[in-house]
């Protein structure tokens, strides 16, 4: 009972990653048709803030929430300079976005390597962050624990998804960006300056990338690469979910993350990954949509 | 007309020039061909040797650091008046952490170089990229890193541990302590597999249960279900046989899980002085490694490689096994030139056999019949420093026994 229970929370902290890194694609991918294939580096921006960070203020904790609101700009202006030299010129053609952010991509993991050099880099975790909580003992003696960088990477998500609902559904700016993504035309025939929104859409977004970037030095190396080994599997939840959707994204990337802690624990993490991937073509065979959809009165 | 004697003119001149080519390869041959290898290049005051590392890629952390010891190795030669009167030139190549490319410039070294020997490899899967190459050309090999045994070429020297000094050294060590149970957890490539299945026969003789086996792909970083599941087998120890930045990612959930090595001793094989440096003491701290040479191995001979070393590449700059048997393998290569009078590939094999050095690590000994050497073999324990201290060893330098011959419980093995 405890395996289980510890299996299952190991997945929510999977999914809880997941969902960091899917929450800024589902807004540049599933709000803008933009397929943005450098998010896996604006995470990789983030985590290397917060290295840098850690190397001026020795004090781990500290600097680890520095680093939060530094890594959000970082990444943000980053998806806000890339928005605006180069996407903005293809919103018509999403393929096109898809081999442009590619290349901008290699670009910035080869910029990474330069700057950083090769080999991986790691930061230090506070002291508070590395041990964890002990909820209770079984009969047979194994103990329920949770770790608390896994814990602080919930509450991170938890407030970035709160936030973002926020920000959507109550400021002005949100209320634009909803106008924008049902129909484009209407919203600047209206007067909203859709521009400008697409370029705060896309720092918003970029941004969250970089606040996943600084959870992930939590939990393993800083490398060039290690924003390709997850987006593949951010981008799944998008489009499981629906694109667009945020509801789709939440229930999606926790689904996967207990999904795959589940078939791990049975098998092994190479059979795991496969069976997660066959679910998730079969899912798509019998939903192509995702698992909600977007109604709008556009015909796009 | 004037297009086939075009033609004919090309093939005309091609033939000529592969004859001058030829005839200008034949005056610069040295001693006596043996074979069909390539032969190298001994004709002029130098002779040069082929540094094969990968200086890009995940596998650079490691690599870069043995290249630095060899060429430390190639100057203190040179310094010393060089090898049968000729200094050495070293040629040095990126194998960029990829395997083909590896075997490219292996290919490239030996045919377009002209090298009399090449120093280098890591992972077992570049070894195996390139040992085809040095077979068919006949070419020598020195590989540097302890790895999983069971494979003898002709043509490579084996400076690293073989099993017997390595991991059933390890294995004896918790027997000794009285740990009962293991859990294995690896990398998913040819290494860890095949180590794991000659711990797997040394439990099953030795009244030690394997409770359970996992690998994670190479640059995994996600170990919050194997931990789970190490955790809750309670087993007395973890073998852990990771390679790389997934120990990184291992290390930071094992003491998440409130796992340490007074609860839970993990014995890695691949985690050196270098990598404890980038993982982090504080995720370490009282671990145990198992390997032939620390830092800290006390000894005239190591103290001069570790002073020399710092003195050269920087006084941060911790010295480990895969370092240090590099570094031993240039001067070996040495020793059996001398004896065998001659650079020729084929002498300098016979003559290599009970060639000693008076290594960092204690006096090592080439084993003819193997081509691996004897070393001693060595527990120790992580520190808070970063440094590795010796917590056991094996008294005396053990006899390479890449196919664990002398091993009954081994027999199925292969």
């Amino acid at each position: 009972m405890t395996l289980v229970l510890s299996q299952f929370f190991t997945g929510i902290s999977i999914g809880a990653v997941l969902l960091l890194i899917a929450l800024g694609l589902s807004l540049t991918f599933g709000q803008m048709n933009v397929i943005n294939m450098a998010h896996g580096e604006f995470i990789m921006a983030g985590a290397y803030t917060t290295y840098v960070l850690q190397q001026v203020i020795s004090d781990a904790g500290v600097s680890l929430l520095i680093a939060l609101p530094i890594a959000f700009a970082v990444a943000g202006l980053m998806g806000v300079a890339l928005e605006w030299l180069l996407i903005r010129r293809l919103y018509t053609r999403p393929l096109d976005t898809l081999l442009v952010t590619w290349g901008v991509s290699l670009i910035l993991q080869q910029v990474a390597r330069d700057i950083f050099g090769t080999p991986n880099v790691q930061t230090r975790a506070p002291d508070l962050l590395t041990g964890n909580v002990k909820l209770f003992t079984s009969a047979d003696g194994v103990e329920l624990t949770i770790a608390n960088n896994r814990l602080f990477i919930l509450l991170l998500v938890v407030l970035a998804i709160g936030a973002l609902t926020m920000a959507l559904r109550f400021t002005s700016l949100g209320r634009r960006i909803r106008a924008v993504v049902q129909n484009r035309d209407l919203a600047a025939v209206s007067g909203i300056p859709t521009g400008r929104v697409d370029r705060l859409t896309f720092f918003i977004g970029s941004g969250l990338a970089g606040i996943a970037g600084v959870a992930l030095t939590l939990l393993g190396p800083i490398g060039p690469t290690m924003g390709t080994n997850i987006i593949i599997d951010a981008f799944l939840v998008v489009v499981v979910g629906g694109i667009g959707q945020l509801k789709g994204s939440v229930i999606v990337a926790f689904t996967l993350g207990v999904l795959q802690s589940s078939v791990e624990y049975l098998t092994t993490l190479s059979v795991a990954k496969v069976i997660v991937f066959v679910a998730i073509v079969a899912f798509l065979q019998w939903r192509p949509q995702g698992m909600f959809t977007l109604r709008t009165r556009s015909l796009a | 007309m004037s297009r086939f004697r075009g033609r004919r003119l090309m093939a005309c001149s091609a033939i000529l020039v592969a004859a001058v080519a030829l005839t200008a390869c034949g005056s610069k041959t040295g001693e006596g061909a043996t074979g069909a290898g390539v032969t190298a290049d001994t004709s002029g005051d130098t002779v040069k040797v082929g540094l094969l590392n990968s200086l890009s890629g995940t596998m650079a952390i490691s690599e870069v650091t043995v290249r630095d010891s060899i060429k430390l190795a190639v100057e203190e030669i040179n310094a010393a008046g060089g090898v049968l009167g000729k200094k050495i030139e070293p040629i040095s190549e990126d194998g960029a952490s990829d395997w083909p490319t590896f075997a490219e410039k292996a290919t490239k070294l030996i045919k377009e170089d002209r090298v009399v020997a090449v120093f280098g490899c890591w992972t077992s899967a570049s070894r195996k990229a390139v040992k085809p190459v040095f077979e068919s050309n006949k070419a020598l090999l020195f590989y540097p890193v302890q790895y999983e045994g069971l494979e003898q070429s002709p043509y490579i020297f084996y400076t690293g541990a073989t099993t017997n000094q390595q991991i059933v050294p390890g294995l004896d060590y918790l027997k000794a302590q009285g740990k009962k149970t293991v859990y294995l957890v690896g990398s998913d490539y040819v290494f860890p597999r095949t180590a794991n299945k000659i711990i797997k026969a040394y439990a099953a003789a030795n009244g030690m249960t394997v409770l359970g086996e996992d690998y994670a792909p190479l640059g995994s970083t996600e170990f919050g279900t194997i931990t789970n599941k190490v955790k809750a087998s309670k087993a007395d120890a973890v073998f852990n046989t990771l390679n790389g930045d997934s120990n990184v990612a291992f290390f930071k959930e094992y003491k998440s899980a409130g796992l340490t090595a007074a609860t839970m001793p993990v014995v890695s094989v691949s985690i050196a002085e270098e990598e404890v440096k980038s993982i982090g003491t504080q995720y370490l701290a009282d671990q145990l490694t198992a390997w032939n040479y620390y830092q800290t191995t006390p000894g005239a001979a190591n103290d001069k490689f570790v002073k020399a070393y710092k003195a050269k590449f920087g006084a941060d700059k911790p010295t480990s096994d895969p370092m240090e048997a590099a570094y031993v393998s240039v001067y070996l290569w040495k020793a059996m030139v001398e004896k065998a009078k001659s650079f020729d590939v084929e002498k300098v094999k016979a003559a290599s056999d009970g060639i000693t050095f008076d290594a960092p690590e204690g006096l090592v000994t080439i084993d003819g019949a193997t081509q691996h050497i004897s070393k001693t073999a060595r527990i120790g324990k992580i520190g808070a420093d970063g440094l590795i201290t010796e917590v056991w060893n094996s008294g005396q330098p053990v006899k390479p026994d890449p196919y664990l011959k002398g091993y009954p419980w081994a027999a199925g093995l292969s």
